[in-house]
């Protein structure tokens, strides 16, 4: 029986791969080019 | 780091470091939330004291491989590998990416909460030029890089009260763009008293998005939004709203993104604000916001500590609702219920928070640069002009250290990559330092995220 079912999420670890690209806008977060 | 709690009849539990979301039965949210301080014989004769018959030895030790597996997977207990990286933002090179523009230090509301005194800033009356609105946007592009969308906000006071200008601006900002090769996207915030078809005409054309100021109930609104003359404004703002919002398509382009945001704020007048929301919306507005007030702790319509369970509840009520009337075809959205599980923002934004003193600043009538628009008027945060650049550059630094970590209090709190330390103003004005810490704010923040990411769990749950 599964007990745990995971949601479908980012994996921010990978996201450290990135480095950041910084073409985000300023954020006056949790939901600020997906 | 996990977070483990109910919501709604779900069971979730929430990987910090990982960003992963689980939904689990009862069994394994009692496992996983014994399973890093506890040895795992003494969880197996817990689990099975408290759920057999119904559960076995065998499933027990099923579901302690799957916890692995979720371990092994990076999935479950991950550690913390980003503290180290968050300083190194302070060695960051960085670029402006937008400006809030001050057009007028002038107001023709009188709102008791309004946290730049009635739109003056605690200063004289003011109207920015169509020369100093022009020179911000050249230090705008001269201070962007190569970054192509630039965003510029106008905002007061009440922007409305300076039309004219705004217009003449961004006329401006469109001849930069051919010269320059930068988009500006321009916002407008407004309490739509002078709101009208120019207005609407022009805004449908030029404004990426509008922030339109409405608090909820006609006696809640008027209670703190009244004109010069102590009049409720109510009456006069939502049938125009109402009619912008029908009109809010872009006539070049209809295709073009065109948002608005509702923008209410409650107060201990009504901490039942669900009420107000909910009025917005039978109003006919979809996109809708309701900010908690912040204000000094003796202001007779401060959010009290008694205030909190009430709040609490009604945010889950809110989601509820929400989650209802989205299955009903009639759903709204809620700005800070809108989170992006699945394309949200890459670790570094998350560490680095809203940009508030380095990539966003706040220009003033006569062309003075503050760290955000909460800061204007606070003279020890002047960074500058828009002439001469940031010469402040102390300040600046204070602000590059803004971020998820730079609170020891943080430490041990879940939702530090949710909010990567929250509003530097609002610490300032609690606390009298940028990196200190609004707690209240911070209650009310981790119950918005607990609802937000319940509700992501319940949509994927009903799409399966």
């Amino acid at each position: 029986m599964k007990r745990i079912k995971t949601i479908e999420t980012r994996d921010l670890k990978k996201s450290l791969k990135s480095g950041g690209c910084g073409e985000c806008q300023t954020s006056c977060v949790a939901n600020q080019e997906v | 780091m996990t977070h483990c709690y109910k919501l709604n009849g779900y069971n979730i539990v929430l990987d910090v470091f990982s960003g992963s979301v689980h939904s689990v039965d009862e069994v394994a949210y009692d496992a996983i939330e014994m399973y890093e301080n506890t040895p795992k014989d003494v969880i197996k004769k817990t689990l099975l004291e408290k759920y057999a018959p119904e559960l076995t030895a065998d499933d027990v030790d099923e579901l302690f491989g799957d916890i692995e597996e979720l371990k092994e997977n990076g999935k479950l207990f991950t550690e913390d590998i980003y503290e180290g990286r968050a300083f190194d933002l302070k060695n960051r090179s960085t670029v402006i990416k937008a400006l809030c523009l001050h057009v007028a230090h002038t107001c023709n509301l009188n709102c008791e909460y309004c946290f730049a005194s009635q739109g003056k800033y605690h200063g004289e009356r003011a109207l920015m030029t169509l020369e100093v609105g022009k020179r911000a946007l050249d230090f705008l592009v001269e201070n962007s890089g190569t970054r192509r969308n630039l965003e510029v906000d106008f905002f007061g006071g009440e922007p409305l009260m300076n039309w004219e200008v705004v217009k003449d601006i961004v006329r401006y900002g469109r001849e930069l763009e051919k010269t320059h090769n930068k988009k500006f996207r321009f916002t407008l915030t407004t309490n739509g008293v002078l709101l009208d078809d120019d207005v609407i005409d022009f805004a449908n054309k030029e404004m990426h998005n509008v922030v339109l100021s409405l608090d909820g109930r006609r006696e809640i609104h008027d209670h703190l939004r009244k004109t010069v003359n102590g009049k409720g404004s109510y009456d006069t703002i939502v049938p125009k709203f109402q009619h912008f919002v029908e009109k809010r398509t872009n006539p070049i382009d209809p295709d073009a993104f065109t948002g608005y945001y509702m923008r209410g704020t409650f107060t201990h007048n009504n901490p039942d604000f669900t009420k107000d929301v909910f009025h917005m919306a039978d109003l006919g507005f979809t996109e809708l916001s309701m900010e908690p007030v912040v204000c000094k702790p003796d202001d007779p319509y401060a959010l009290t500590e008694d205030d909190l369970p009430v709040v609490y509840e009604q945010y889950e009520i809110l989601a509820k609702e929400m989650l209802k009337r989205e299955k009903e075809g009639r759903g709204f959205t809620f700005y800070h219920y809108m989170i992006d599980l699945e394309g949200g923002p890459c670790i570094y934004k998350r560490i680095s928070g809203c940009g508030s003193g380095t990539e966003y600043m706040a220009v003033t009538p006569w062309g003075e640069l503050f760290p955000c628009h909460q800061f204007v008027g606070d003279e020890k945060y002047s960074l500058g002009n828009i002439y001469d650049g940031v010469k402040n550059k102390e300040i600046q630094q204070e602000f590059k250290l803004c971020n998820a970590y730079a609170r020891k209090e943080c430490g041990d709190c879940w939702a530090k990559l949710y909010c990567s330390g929250g509003c530097a103003a609002n610490s300032y004005h609690a606390t009298g330092s940028v990196t200190g810490v609004y707690e209240y704010g911070c209650k009310l923040f981790r119950k918005r995220m607990e609802c937000a990411i319940m509700m992501k769990v319940a949509q994927q749950s009903e799409d399966q």
